[in-house]
């Protein structure tokens, strides 16, 4: 059933870890973290912590630039390189989301060479930006790096760097190894996509340049490499530091709610997608109707004008210092409704089979056929989310290497197509760190009206209009905090969103 | 080892103004750069109205790689995106190393800075139950660093949060510090994002030989002193008046929208990611490195107009 509590609140929805014994005496303490470091992007969490876990959450994003308000009046057409700049992490991301809008805008079609194109782009990102997370966002939660600067200061306490000497300098090594396989997938993303960060070659209706057989051999020769270190190294080290956290599988459960809204469109239709579009509410599979997706801005420092639009209609006023209001996030729900986005959320909606590792930790034979949702409920939770995205990292890096041979030298990779005088256009992508969406209204061949619906707005979302927190927030209920000073299973969890 | 300016041109066997990057992987440079760094000068890394691109940049960095960056050459002392350090803790580091290092730590700022509102359009900690805004930051270690590297083009010339109708009322660093009296040095190194080379490069020519030629944009002319059209492999093609006419021909790419004709930096010769590519062969010059690009030279693209 739903665990997404109403707006009194009061249920926990993650179940009671082992609340360490010192805690025990305290009242009631707030604790604010700001800034939650190593993620993209400037975020704050405030909880209050009782009896040794917290028993309320505000996440507060703290910046805003106006992408929505810059980009009217511009030519449609430059809104795949102006969306780019939300994000340095993921720019390939809302390049792709934008550039589907105006595909759906222009009424065009890449052809296949293109697709594929666009597809390596995407996915080299998708390798990359999860070394990445894992590595040199999320590990030095759980790996003692070197004693040197930007590696202390770091919370310390019992317990909180336990993984055995020679695991953990084999994940201290492993940094640096990963330093050099996400700059690698960059690279094979650059030989498409010109450069990376913010890509030149994805534009509407398909990509800039034509593949060389010369390209597709380097591209795999990179890719090669980078998919052994996934398949070899990031996937183990998960769960090897999966093993030493098992009290993590029942942490940050979260709202249970997951949306997707697909990614790596495997026709030329743009149908059916390597991972699927879908939600899962309340326990139940539903299709995805995109319709159904509102912004609610009552606690966002917005007009409240703005609220619970869908995005076609959506608007963007700043009204900063608004009564109860605490974050530049809006709060986007999908049927009235928090959903977590995210590698969670893909590999529960589409259920692919999983690894040996993933078996071998699941205690299943080698040649059994489990899938995904084999891991129950411990997939919701801080290490649920890790695995989550390290099995997905695999399933996408044999992509790579798969789709570039189905590459033609030389083959067509764009459609061209004048600017429509009005028109509208819906462009669902997903990020490596969840759903992305794009809506663009033109009118008199400008744009009238660019909204766009980012994973860290699905989230980090504050509460919505009718007071239910947002998914990380949710996320965050009961969580075990032994010493208020180093509150680090609350950015633990935080950072397995990949905000 | 002694190490001159004139070596490292003679090891590069190139003319002063093209050193290449590429060549800092040879063991005498490394040395060297390691000898110049001895007690590895501090560095401040924060974070504005960004995107967190020019972080990403230099993550590609081939030579010297990243790792040898920052375990080898300088110390971060802060820096959102990668330190182990989250909230007060991480606050506190920075504040002691500004403290301890005053007037000898090089700040780095990526993002542009809002002043609406305060400053509050960009809020990047809270100590003690204060709110800090990137305005007040950039005031507080501008004024204590020994030089500022403003990285990227929100920093260097306000960017994309800057570009009409600029809601947040984003500045650049020079700008916010020349309103408010502050004299340090400041190097832009812009590019949206900038190639890595131009970020380690700056930062290499800082420790061995001090801050090094600026043109009127504050910018390192090593870098930034090129026009891209002058040196672009398809200029011959422009001559002969071959354009592209759509993305995937041959020919001259200025009928796309290709800003190589107003763009200084040397892209051409350098190429990003390691060299697999760079923008004009794969597309088209955007201008990211020029003050104002994305109004100035908006629109981006001209293919396929009706």
């Amino acid at each position: 059933m739903a665990t997404c509590f109403g707006p009194s609140g009061g249920k926990e929805a993650a179940p009671a870890a082992k609340a360490p014994a010192a805690a025990a005496a305290a009242g009631p303490k707030k604790i604010v973290v700001d800034p939650v470091t190593r993620i993209e992007g400037h975020l704050k969490v405030e909880v209050t912590v009782a009896e040794g876990k917290v028993v309320e959450a505000r996440t507060t994003g703290g910046m805003f630039r106006g992408f929505e308000i810059i980009l009217r009046g511009r030519d449609p057409r430059d809104a795949s390189q102006i969306t780019q700049r939300i994000c340095g992490v993921c720019p390939t991301e809302h390049c792709q989301a934008s550039v589907y809008a105006l595909d759906d805008a222009f009424g065009v079609k890449p052809p296949t060479n293109g697709r594929h194109v666009r597809n390596l782009i995407h996915a080299s990102n998708y390798v990359s930006s999860h070394i990445l997370h894992f590595y040199h966002l999320a590990a030095l939660d759980y790996v003692k790096g070197p004693d040197t600067a930007p590696f202390i200061p770091r919370y310390e306490g019992p317990d909180f760097y336990r993984l055995p000497k020679d695991v953990n300098d084999a994940a201290v090594a492993q940094y640096v190894k990963g330093l050099d396989m996400r700059r690698k997938a960059q690279e094979a993303l650059a030989i498409f996509g010109g450069r990376m960060p913010h890509v030149q070659g994805v534009v509407v209706g398909g990509t800039t340049e034509k593949p060389t057989a010369e390209q597709i051999v380097q591209y795999v020769w990179i890719m090669k490499e980078v998919q052994q270190f996934v398949q070899e190294t990031y996937v183990p080290t998960v769960y090897a530091v999966a093993g030493a956290y098992k009290d993590l599988f029942a942490v940050g459960t979260g709202c249970k709610n997951l949306l997707s809204t697909g990614v790596f469109p495997m026709d030329d239709d743009n149908k059916t997608h390597l991972f699927k579009r879908g939600v899962y509410t309340d326990g139940k599979d539903y299709p995805l109707d995109p319709m159904q997706i509102r912004e609610q801005v009552k606690y966002s420092w917005y007009d409240d004008s703005c609220t619970n639009k869908q995005p076609f209609d959506g608007c963007t006023i700043p009204k900063y210092g608004k009564s109860g209001a605490y974050s530049f996030v809006k709060a986007p729900r999908y049927n009235g409704k928090p959903h977590e986005v995210g590698p969670l959320a893909r590999m529960w909606i589409t259920d692919p089979p999983v690894s040996g590792a993933a078996k071998k930790f699941l205690g299943v034979p080698a040649d059994s056929k489990a899938t995904f949702r084999a891991l129950g409920d411990k997939a919701f939770s801080v290490m649920g989310r890790h695995a989550a995205r390290a099995e997905e990292c695999a399933i996408v890096a044999d992509k790579c290497i798969e789709w570039a041979l189905q590459l033609k030298p030389g083959g067509d990779t764009i459609k061209s197509a004048p600017v429509p005088d009005s028109a509208k256009g819906m462009g669902l992508n997903e990020a490596a760190r969840g759903s992305v969406s794009h809506w663009i209204v033109i009118k008199n061949k400008k744009i009238d009206n660019y909204q766009v619906v980012s994973p860290t707005l699905w989230n980090a979302s504050p509460r919505d209009d009718s007071g239910v927190p947002g998914p990380i927030e949710q996320a965050l209920i009961g969580t075990p905090v032994a010493d208020p000073e180093n509150p680090i299973n609350v950015v633990r969890v935080i950072r397995a969103f990949d905000p | 080892m002694e190490f001159s300016r004139r070596d490292f041109i003679k090891l590069c066997g190139a003319s002063a103004a093209g050193i290449g990057l590429s060549q800092l992987a040879h063991p005498a440079i490394v040395q060297a750069l390691e000898k110049a760094a001895a007690g590895n000068p501090p560095v401040i890394w924060i974070m504005g109205q960004g995107c967190t691109g020019c972080s990403v940049s230099i993550l590609n960095t081939v030579h010297p790689t990243i790792a040898e960056v920052l375990l080898k050459i300088i110390s971060m002392k802060f820096h959102e995106t990668i330190m182990a350090a989250s909230g007060e803790l991480a606050l506190e580091a920075q504040e002691k190393a500004a403290k301890e290092y005053a007037g000898k730590f090089y700040l780095v700022v990526e993002g542009s800075i809002p002043t609406n509102e305060n400053g509050m359009y960009c809020q990047i900690g809270t100590m003690k139950g204060e709110t800090r805004t990137m305005l007040k930051e950039v005031l507080h270690l501008g004024e204590k660093a020994a030089a500022v590297v403003a990285v990227g083009t929100d920093a260097t010339h306000g960017g994309i949060p800057a570009a009409k109708p600029n809601p947040t009322g984003a500045k650049s660093v020079s700008e916010i510090f020349k309103a408010n009296g502050i004299k340090t040095p400041v190097i832009n190194v812009p590019g949206c994002p900038p190639n890595p080379d131009w970020m380690v490069g700056t930062l290499a020519h800082v420790l061995l030989w001090g801050v090094p030629q600026l043109d009127g944009e504050g910018r390192p002319v090593l870098f930034y002193g090129t026009l891209i059209h002058d040196n672009c492999p398809y200029r011959g093609y422009y001559e002969y008046g071959v354009f592209a006419k759509e993305f995937g021909d041959d020919g001259c790419r200025v009928k796309l929208g290709c800003k190589g004709p107003e763009t200084y930096a040397d892209c051409w010769k350098r190429k990003w990611n390691g060299g697999v590519n760079w923008c004009v062969q794969n597309a088209i010059c955007i201008g990211c490195v020029q003050p104002d690009f994305w109004d100035k030279y908006a629109p981006i693209y001209y293919h396929s107009i009706a």
